[in-house]
């Protein structure tokens, strides 16, 4: 008998204990999830479906099927499913399940779609296990199964008394017809969903077991660090690795491409092995600097586009004979994603299979593009999730994995490729760099009859999501996107486009209601009025969601009630279905802004994890107050100017204001959170500095203009 | 190439590396302690957080040569069963996101809490300046600091 006993102080809530064969005594524990009883060996446990395991003992296993890169989403999906199995929280242990496309859909951490996009599927499930459950007891009892319920993991015949738990039922139940259309619990009858539970595995981060990617390690794999082009716009005109060659610990020196890898039997060897690298770099296309880049961007602000995103009645005409003209253009900086983890994979190929192991926020696309670098098909390429140090969207990206398959196979060993801190933040992937111009046509009465935007980004794809608010409110409306090609690459970055289109846009709506004397949360709630009573063309947010997000921000906040010296500023975005509005308070000390308070207002369906939903979106406000104060990427002759976190500038502890969140109570489905917190907050903070300052802030990072949080 | 005799989590190991390997690669290749992370090799973002002779010290800053007879307490050593006073406050306010920090984070907070038991919020972000959190959990950081503060107290 082996026995895992784990006891807390005296205050503690849980006590777990974990006998083989002798079935299971849980009592409470500091971790009131059962991630606790992961390591305590279990009789084989019966599979329900490709998320529900059972073990004769009362062990739940749930699946998780998505990346977690710190959504805490390994603890929600899990969640989904316990309740519709109605089963003990305490007794679920939750394992982190590997790309399976034949059992799961949408494998994905992006686009805040994982717990929208589980949030029937994943019910589903739990209830179909729990009407497997009930049906071997009506069996086992011969009574109706209609006759009998369910109870925190108990299946109960009230006539009889009867009762067995889920444990002892396992074994027979998971050999029952799959049922079809199970129903699934109304909202009010959640009892796991809306509560508050710890991540799952909170135990193994704070004792250092928690395994990432770069903690990977097997038997006989090589470390690898690779160099590359030093220039976006360069190429490898010639190698001399003599000097690495001969360094200790070095164990092979591969030229692919335009790169050359440096594998070896420890990580500061194969770092100090590429030092030695003689490499000569020639030009190879253009080499681009910050100030090409701006002026690009400027230039295409000039121009129209012929076939606009978005044309609603006529706002050039509007704009000519206009009473007054407000105009403004707002400056974004291409961005690093600059996840705390650096980008690493492990890949071992052999002659006609690929095993990847790794973080990566798409683990189906790292297959596939793992799979057209080996020449096989994407069947043979298995892909295992680690949990990420942060993705923030450069994990959706496949470059790294397909790197390290690639190397693997050249080097025909198991590889481990690390990036260090400076190969992530100059060798890879950026937020594109975006300009937008907006322009306001108002009458004497000071109406606003046209807004027009145009944007201009480099490799942006389309820099705009046209049908914002106010699209659908605005008589004239014309939008017009340009992109711009450039060697800098680009990809997702935490909502995507949002992340900077939201402080143009919300920054210029607070111009409009400063330039109209209106207050810019009565500017939005008119304009939302009038969208519902003569909506214009089509647009995406529901407008009585809209209102009561925006209502519920100005309430909390106290908005146009601060004590004298605080200034408020306010912003309202909808991204991924989930609509944000926030108020940012500043205070003025030797006329430098300091930041008091945060406050935001989420409308995001029902909640799943409060606790997790807070804790996401206070990052959303702190993420986009860091890169809207501090961040900047900078490039000379297609060298990244900034290299490392000394000279690229993150948020700091000490920067940090407090937070406060609420949501808008409803019992709609769920939509996402990873993005939508991050992309209006830094116009309610410049909108707040302007109210404090006088200065409108229109480029980013603020500290550009010399301010800082003090 | 030189030998080493380190003294990690109570236990003394011999080990075989360059002089200039910095004591965070040695902790993670050498002896298999990957609870200290990479983060920037540059001693920015305090993600390899480790105590030398009870001092927070940036473990990828630290030549393995600079070692010597130091006590060096790593998170895997920070509490035998995971349960010191910060350890608990982090789980009790449910702190990380995606957690690659909070090791270095939990040894940073430890080595302030050792030295001043009732830190003000002022104390805090000093001490607490030199860890990077890309997910920005600062607050919930400091709120478990001031909860820690208070077990160590009681």
């Amino acid at each position: 008998m082996s026995t895992s006993s784990i006891q807390f102080d005296r205050r503690s809530f849980l006590k777990v204990t974990a006998t083989t064969g002798g079935g299971m005594m849980l009592g409470l524990s500091w971790a009131a999830s059962a991630a606790e009883i992961s390591e305590a060996p279990f009789m084989e446990a019966m599979t329900f479906n490709a998320f529900v395991k059972i073990s004769p003992e009362g062990v739940i296993t749930i699946m998780s099927p998505n990346p977690e890169c710190g959504q805490n989403i390994k603890t929600a999906m899990p969640m989904l499913v316990a309740e519709e199995l109605d089963c003990d929280w305490s007794k679920v242990v939750v394992e982190q399940a590997g790309l399976d496309s034949t059992k799961y859909t949408r494998q994905v951490a992006g686009g805040s779609g994982s717990t929208p996009a589980s949030w029937k599927p994943l019910r589903t499930a739990g209830a179909t296990a729990r009407q497997m459950l009930i049906s071997a007891a009506a069996k086992r009892w011969n009574v109706s199964a209609s006759e009998c319920s369910t109870s925190n993991g108990v299946v109960l015949h009230t006539a009889s008394g009867k009762k067995a738990t889920y444990g002892e039922l396992a074994t027979e139940a998971a050999k029952m017809e799959v049922p079809k259309d199970v129903a699934l619990k109304a909202v009010k009858d959640f009892k796991i969903i809306g509560q508050s539970h710890k991540a799952v595995d909170n135990k193994k981060i704070f004792t250092g077991k928690q395994e990432f990617g770069l903690d990977f390690k097997r038997e006989g794999m090589l470390i690898g660090v690779v160099a590359r082009p030093p220039a976006f716009g360069m190429k490898i005109k010639s190698v001399n690795d003599s000097r690495t060659k001969a360094m200790p610990g070095i164990k092979q020196v591969i030229r692919f491409g335009n790169k050359v890898a440096v594998l070896g039997s420890s990580t500061w060897e194969v770092l100090k092995g590429r030092e030695r690298l003689a490499i000569e770099w020639e030009i190879d296309t253009k080499l681009e600097s910050s100030a090409d880049h701006d002026a690009k961007m400027t230039e295409l602000l000039g121009k129209s586009l012929e076939k606009p995103q978005r044309k609603d009645g006529d706002a050039l005409a509007q704009f000519e004979g206009a009473h007054k003209i407000i105009e403004s253009k707002f400056e974004a900086p291409f961005l690093p994603h600059a996840p705390m983890e650096p980008m690493n994979f492990f890949a071992d190929v052999r002659e006609d299979k690929a095993e990847l192991i790794g973080p990566t926020q798409n683990p189906g696309s790292a297959r596939n593009a793992a799979a057209q670098v080996l020449g096989i098909a994407p069947e043979k390429v298995s892909v295992m999730m680690t949990r990420m140090g942060g993705g923030f969207g450069r994990r959706l990206n496949a470059d790294f994995a397909a790197e390290a398959a690639e190397v693997s196979k050249l080097a025909k060993a198991p590889v481990k490729l690390m990036w260090t801190r400076e190969d992530d933040m100059t060798g890879g992937i950026y937020r594109p760099a975006c300009h937008y111009l907006y322009r306001a046509a108002l009458d004497a009465q000071g109406n606003v009859k046209a807004i027009h935007v145009r944007g201009a980004g480099l490799n942006v794809g389309n820099p705009l999501r046209e049908n914002n608010f106010p699209a659908g409110a605005i008589e004239h409306f014309l939008a017009e996107g340009h992109n711009q090609q450039s060697n800098i690459t680009t990809g997702p970055w935490r909502a995507p486009v949002h992340n900077f289109l939201a402080f143009a846009e919300q920054s210029f709506l607070d111009e409009i209601a400063e330039a109209t004397g209106k207050d810019p949360v009565q500017l939005r709630l008119d304009w939302l009025a009038k969208a519902e009573k003569s909506p214009v063309g089509n647009f995406p947010y529901k407008i009585d969601r809209f209102r009561n997000t925006i209502e519920l921000a100005a309430k909390k906040a106290n908005w146009g009630k601060a004590p004298a010296g605080v200034f408020q500023g306010f912003s309202a975005y909808f991204s991924f279905n989930t609509y944000v509005a926030q108020v940012v308070e500043v205070t003025l000390e030797a006329g430098q802004p300091k930041i008091k308070r945060m406050v935001c207002a989420v409308d995001c369906g029902v909640v799943i994890n409060p606790e997790h939903a807070i804790n996401q979106i206070e990052g959303g406000l702190v993420d986009g107050l860091g890169h809207a104060m501090f961040s900047n990427m900078t490039f000379k002759d297609g060298v990244p100017e900034q290299t490392n976190y000394d000279s690229y500038r993150v948020i700091k502890m000490g920067d940090t204001p407090p937070v406060e969140v609420y949501f808008v109570e409803n019992e709609l489905d769920p939509t996402g959170l990873g993005e939508p917190a991050l992309p209006p907050l830094s116009a309610a903070l410049g909108n707040a500095i302007f109210k404090a300052t006088g200065i409108r802030l229109r480029k980013q990072p603020f500290s550009l203009n010399g301010l800082r949080n003090v | 190439m030189a030998e080493f005799t380190l003294k990690v989590n109570g236990t003394k190991y011999k080990v075989e590396a360059a002089a200039d390997t910095p004591l965070l690669w040695i902790l993670r290749d050498h002896l298999g302690l990957t609870g200290s992370k990479y983060g920037c090799g540059i001693g920015q973002c305090g993600a390899c957080t480790v105590h030398v002779n009870g001092e927070s010290m940036r473990s990828c800053a630290l030549p393995v040569s600079a070692v010597g007879k130091a006590q060096v307490i790593t998170i895997e050593g920070l509490s035998k069963t995971g349960e010191h006073p910060v350890q608990q406050a982090w789980h009790e306010v449910d702190v990380p996101q995606c957690g690659y920090c909070q090791a270095g984070q939990i040894m940073s907070a430890a080595a302030l809490l050792k030295k001043n038991p009732t830190p003000s919020d002022a104390d805090i972000n000093s001490a607490m300046s030199g860890n990077i959190c890309r997910c920005g959990t600062y607050n919930r950081i400091r709120e478990a600091i001031h909860v820690a503060a208070k077990k160590v107290k009681s």
